[in-house]
C-alpha cells in the first residue's frame, strides 16, 4: 500500500470544532474543577450525572455521531474526538465513552429501520438515555465475537461480562450474545441485569461486572452485521480514545510547565534547569505526535478510509505518550505530585486505564504489523 | 584480626543455643548486646567492627532459625539513616542512649528534613532554631515526613543562622516527637493512604544535649544521612528474583493465557536489569566494607526507581482486565510500605514515589554528573548570598 492511494486527510480543527471545544471546555472548567472531582470520587455518586445531562443534552455531545434523522446532530467522529480531547484535559466523571461512543456506535452499525434502533438511538443521541456496551474494556478491535453471553431458548440472555465501562450508570446495555442462530446484538434494560461496580484503578471512569440471568432482551441486529457493528464500535472507540489521550498529554504538559515556572529551588525557577527544559520539550514533541495520530484516526473514522491502520497507529503512539506524560508530570511536581490533593493522580489512573482499553499499545503494534505486512 | 563469615556463623549458632525466643524484645536486646545486630558497628553498639558485607549472612542465619527479627520495614529511617548518622556524629552518650532501642524497634524514627519551600534544595530550609539557655526553641513546618505518625524520635535539620549562606547556617538535632509543640497531620497519597505527614513545630524545646554535630555544621551531618538514605532505598540485599521481578515472573509462569511475544521481550529485559542491579548492589556492599557509601549509591537509586516503575507498569499491562482494578482506596495511615503484599495497582502508584523520595532522580543525576564525572556545575545564584536574601 502506498501513501499516494490515500486521500489527503484534514488534520486541523475546523471552526465548528473549535467552537464546540470552547463550549465543552467552558462547561468543564465551571463544573469539573479538580477540587470538585476529588471531592466527588469518594462519594456514593462518583459520576456527575447532572454535568453529563448538560454535556449530552444541552451541548448535544451525546448525539454528535448520530444522523439528524435519527435524532442526532449529523456530525462525525471528528467532533466527538474534540469532546474527548476536552474530557481528557478534565477527567470529568461522565459516561461519554460508554454511552455516546460505544453503545451509540454499536446501534449505528445496525439497520436503522429496525424498531429498536428507531426507539433507542434518538433517546441516546438526545442524552435522555445512557448506554453501555457489555464487553470488557480491554477488548481490542479485531477480537473474536464474545461468547460469554448466550441466548436462551426463550430469547432471554444469560452470562457474565467483566469490566464494562460506565455500566454502573447506564440504563441501557447493548449486549453481544450468541444464540443457536449465531451472533447478535441485543438491547437489555440495565434494571434487569445485576451490575456491580468494581473498585477501579481509574477513579473518574469506572468499570463494572454485568451478570445476566434470563434477562429479557431485544435483538436489533444479527449475523455478519452484528459482528461488524461490534467491531465498528470497538474500532471507533479505540480511534477516538487517542483524542482523550492527547487531552491527557496536553493537560500534563501545560500543568507541569506552569508549575516549573513558579517553583523555586536553588534560588531559581526549576523550569530553568536545562535538563528539565529538555524533558518538557520532549513532552511537547510527543504531544505533537499524539495529536497528529489522534486527528488522523478521527478523520479516517469520519471519512471511512484507512481506518484499521489509522486506529492501530493512534493507539500504538498516543496511549504510551499519555502514560509517560502524566508520569513525567508527577515526577516533575516532586512530592506534591505524589499527594491525593493534587489532581495528577486522577490523570495517571485514567492514562494507565486508557492504555489497557481496547488493546494495549503492544497489541496494536502487533495488529499493525499484520496490516502493513511486516511478518514476524 | 577481622571477623570472618565463619566466625559469625559460629557466634549465631551459639547465640541461638543460649537464648530462647519467648520474649521477643529480650531476644533482640541480647542480640544487640552480643554484637550481632549490625556487625559492622563498633563493639558495645550492636556490632563488632566486622565487614559490612557479612550482615546479610547473619540476618539470614537468624531468619533460617525462625528467630524474631526487628521488623526492619517498620524503622527504615531509623536503621538506614538515623543510626549511621548518630554513629558518625553522635556523642558517646547519644550513641549509648539511642542505638539499642532504635535497632530493636522499641523506638521508631522519622526524618524531619523536607519543607514546603525546601525539597531538592534542602539547604534552603527555613525551620528556625533559636538558642535559649541550655535549650533550643524550634519553630517551622516540615512536610512529606514518612511514618511521623508512629515515630518516637526524629532526625531534624534547622536553620540557626539566617545571616550566612544557606549551607553554613544549619544545625542538626534529634527531636522527641512526643514533645509539646510537635503536631503531626496526615498527608494522603496517590495510593489512597497516608504514609507521610505534615509536621508542625511550634516552639518545640530541644535540649542542647540532643544536638548532633557542631552548631552551624548541620549540612555536613545531613550529607551523611542523605548518602546513607540512597543506599537504604536502593541497595538492600536480595536473592535472584527477590524484588518485584519475582512477582511478575511468577504471574508469567502461572498464567500462560496472558503471554504475548512483545510482553515477553520486555519482561526478559527487566529480568536482566533486575539481575544487573542486584549484582551492582552486591558490588556496592562489597565496596562499603571499609567506609561510607560513595556516589554509587546515587546510581543504584536512580536505576532501582526506574526499574520499579517500568516493571510495575508492565505488570498492569500484563494483567489486562485485572489491571483495571484496585484493591482498596480507603484512607488510612499505613504502618509500613510493603510492595509485595498489595495488588499491582498499589505497586504501580507507590513506585512513582521511588524517584522522588530520598532525593529525586534529577538531583541524583546532577550529583553523579558533578561529583563522579566531574562535569562543571550549573551556574549558582545562591552561593555567597545570605540565606535570608535568597530569591524564593
Ligand atoms: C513517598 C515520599 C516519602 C518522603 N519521605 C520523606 C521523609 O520521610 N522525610 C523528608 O524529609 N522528606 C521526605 N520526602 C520528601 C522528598 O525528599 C522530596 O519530595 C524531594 O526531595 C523533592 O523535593 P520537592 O518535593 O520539594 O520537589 P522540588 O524540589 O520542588 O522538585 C520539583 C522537580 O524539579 C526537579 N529539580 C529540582 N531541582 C533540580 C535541579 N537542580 N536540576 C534538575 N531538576 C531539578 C526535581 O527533581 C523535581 O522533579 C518524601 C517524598 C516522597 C515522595
Amino acid at each position: 500500500m502506498t501513501s499516494t492511494e490515500l486521500p489527503t486527510p484534514d488534520l486541523l480543527y475546523s471552526e465548528v470544532e473549535e467552537d464546540l471545544r470552547s463550549s465543552v471546555r467552558d462547561l468543564l472548567t465551571d463544573r469539573a474543577a479538580p477540587a470538585a472531582l476529588l471531592a466527588r470520587v469518594e462519594t456514593a455518586e462518583p459520576y456527575d450525572l447532572k454535568l453529563w445531562k448538560t454535556l449530552a443534552a444541552d451541548l448535544g455531545a451525546a448525539g454528535l455521531m448520530v444522523p439528524e434523522e435519527l435524532g442526532g446532530h449529523g456530525a462525525t467522529a471528528r467532533e466527538a474526538a474534540v469532546v474527548l480531547e476536552e474530557l481528557g484535559r478534565s477527567v470529568a466523571p461522565v459516561p461519554f465513552l460508554g454511552s455516546a461512543v460505544l453503545a451509540t456506535t454499536a446501534l449505528l452499525g445496525a439497520d436503522s429501520a429496525d424498531p429498536v434502533i428507531g426507539e433507542l438511538l434518538p433517546r441516546l443521541a438526545g442524552g435522555e438515555l445512557t448506554g453501555a456496551l457489555a464487553v470488557p474494556l480491554t477488548t481490542a478491535p479485531g477480537a473474536e465475537f464474545p461468547a460469554t453471553v448466550t441466548v436462551n431458548a426463550d430469547g432471554t440472555l444469560s452470562g457474565r461480562v467483566g469490566t464494562v465501562v460506565d455500566a454502573s450508570v447506564a440504563e441501557l446495555l447493548v449486549v453481544p450474545a450468541t444464540g443457536p442462530d449465531g451472533p447478535g446484538l441485543y438491547a437489555v434494560e440495565a434494571a434487569s441485569a445485576t451490575v456491580t461496580e468494581l473498585v477501579s484503578l481509574d477513579l473518574t471512569r469506572r468499570v463494572a461486572d454485568v451478570v445476566l440471568e434470563n434477562a429479557p432482551a431485544r435483538r436489533f441486529t444479527s449475523g455478519g452485521q452484528a459482528v461488524a457493528a461490534l467491531d465498528n464500535a470497538l474500532t471507533t472507540a479505540a480511534g477516538l480514545l487517542a483524542s482523550e489521550q492527547t487531552g491527557l498529554t496536553d493537560w500534563a504538559l501545560t500543568t507541569t510547565v506552569t508549575y516549573l515556572k513558579g517553583r523555586y529551588q536553588f534560588g531559581r525557577p526549576v523550569g530553568g534547569f536545562q535538563s528539565l527544559k529538555h524533558r518538557l520539550a520532549n513532552l511537547y514533541t510527543d504531544l505533537v505526535n499524539a495529536r497528529a495520530t489522534a486527528r488522523y484516526a478521527a478523520d479516517a473514522l469520519a471519512g471511512g478510509f484507512d481506518v484499521p491502520i489509522a486506529v492501530a497507529v493512534a493507539q500504538a503512539r498516543a496511549a504510551p505518550i499519555a502514560v509517560h506524560a502524566v508520569e513525567e508530570a508527577i515526577q516533575l511536581h516532586g512530592g506534591i505530585g505524589m499527594t491525593w490533593e493534587h489532581p495528577a493522580h486522577l490523570y495517571l489512573k485514567r492514562a494507565k486505564s486508557d492504555e489497557l482499553a481496547f488493546g494495549t499499545p503492544g497489541r496494536h503494534r502487533a495488529r499493525l504489523a499484520d496490516l502493513v505486512d511486516l511478518p514476524a | 584480626m577481622t571477623v570472618t563469615a565463619e566466625d559469625l556463623r559460629g557466634q549465631v549458632e551459639r547465640f541461638l543455643a543460649a537464648h530462647d525466643t519467648t520474649d521477643r524484645m529480650e531476644f533482640l536486646r541480647a542480640r544487640f548486646d552480643a554484637g550481632l545486630a549490625w556487625v559492622h558497628f563498633p563493639e558495645g553498639l550492636g556490632g563488632q567492627g566486622a565487614p559490612r558485607a557479612l550482615q546479610p549472612g547473619v540476618d539470614a542465619a537468624f531468619a533460617a532459625a525462625g528467630a524474631p527479627d526487628n521488623d526492619p520495614r517498620r524503622n527504615v529511617i531509623g536503621l538506614g539513616m538515623a543510626a549511621p548518622t548518630i554513629l558518625a556524629f553522635g556523642t558517646p552518650e547519644q550513641k549509648q542512649r539511642y542505638l539499642r532501642p532504635l535497632w530493636t524497634g522499641e523506638e521508631v524514627w522519622c526524618q524531619l528534613f523536607s519543607e514546603p519551600g525546601a525539597g531538592s534544595d534542602l539547604a534552603a530550609l527555613a525551620t528556625r532554631a533559636v538558642r535559649d539557655g541550655d535549650d533550643w526553641i524550634v519553630t517551622g513546618q516540615k512536610v512529606w515526613t514518612s511514618g511521623a505518625h508512629h515515630a518516637q524520635w526524629a532526625i531534624l535539620v534547622t536553620r540557626t543562622d539566617p545571616d550566612v549562606p544557606k549551607h553554613q547556617g544549619m544545625t542538626y538535632f534529634l527531636c522527641d516527637m512526643t514533645a509539646p509543640g510537635v503536631e503531626v497531620r496526615p498527608l494522603r497519597q496517590i495510593t489512597g493512604e497516608a504514609e507521610f505527614n505534615e509536621v508542625f513545630l511550634t516552639e518545640v524545646r530541644i535540649p542542647d544535649s540532643l544536638r548532633i554535630g557542631a552548631v552551624g555544621e548541620g549540612w555536613k551531618v545531613a550529607q551523611t544521612t542523605l548518602m546513607n538514605e540512597r543506599v537504604a532505598i536502593g541497595g538492600s540485599a536480595v536473592p535472584r528474583e527477590g524484588g518485584l521481578i519475582g512477582l511478575v515472573a511468577k504471574t508469567w509462569r502461572e498464567r500462560p493465557e496472558l503471554r504475548t511475544p512483545e510482553l515477553r521481550d520486555r519482561l526478559v529485559q527487566h529480568w536482566v536489569e533486575s539481575e544487573a542491579l542486584r549484582l551492582a548492589g552486591s558490588r556496592l556492599r562489597q565496596q562499603l566494607t571499609a567506609g561510607a557509601p560513595g556516589p554509587e549509591g546515587s546510581a543504584m537509586k536512580v536505576a532501582f526507581s526506574e526499574l520499579n516503575q517500568q516493571l510495575t507498569g508492565l505488570e498492569i499491562e500484563l494483567l489486562g482486565e485485572e489491571g483495571l482494578g484496585y484493591d482498596d482506596w480507603t484512607f488510612r495511615r499505613s504502618e509500613v510500605v510493603d510492595f509485595t503484599s498489595r495488588e499491582p495497582g498499589y505497586r504501580y502508584l507507590r513506585a512513582k514515589g521511588n524517584s522522588i523520595e530520598g532525593g529525586t532522580s534529577e538531583v541524583l543525576r546532577n550529583i553523579i554528573a558533578e561529583r563522579v564525572l566531574g562535569l562543571p556545575s550549573e551556574p549558582r545564584v545562591d552561593k555567597d548570598v545570605a540565606w535570608k536574601d535568597l530569591p524564593r
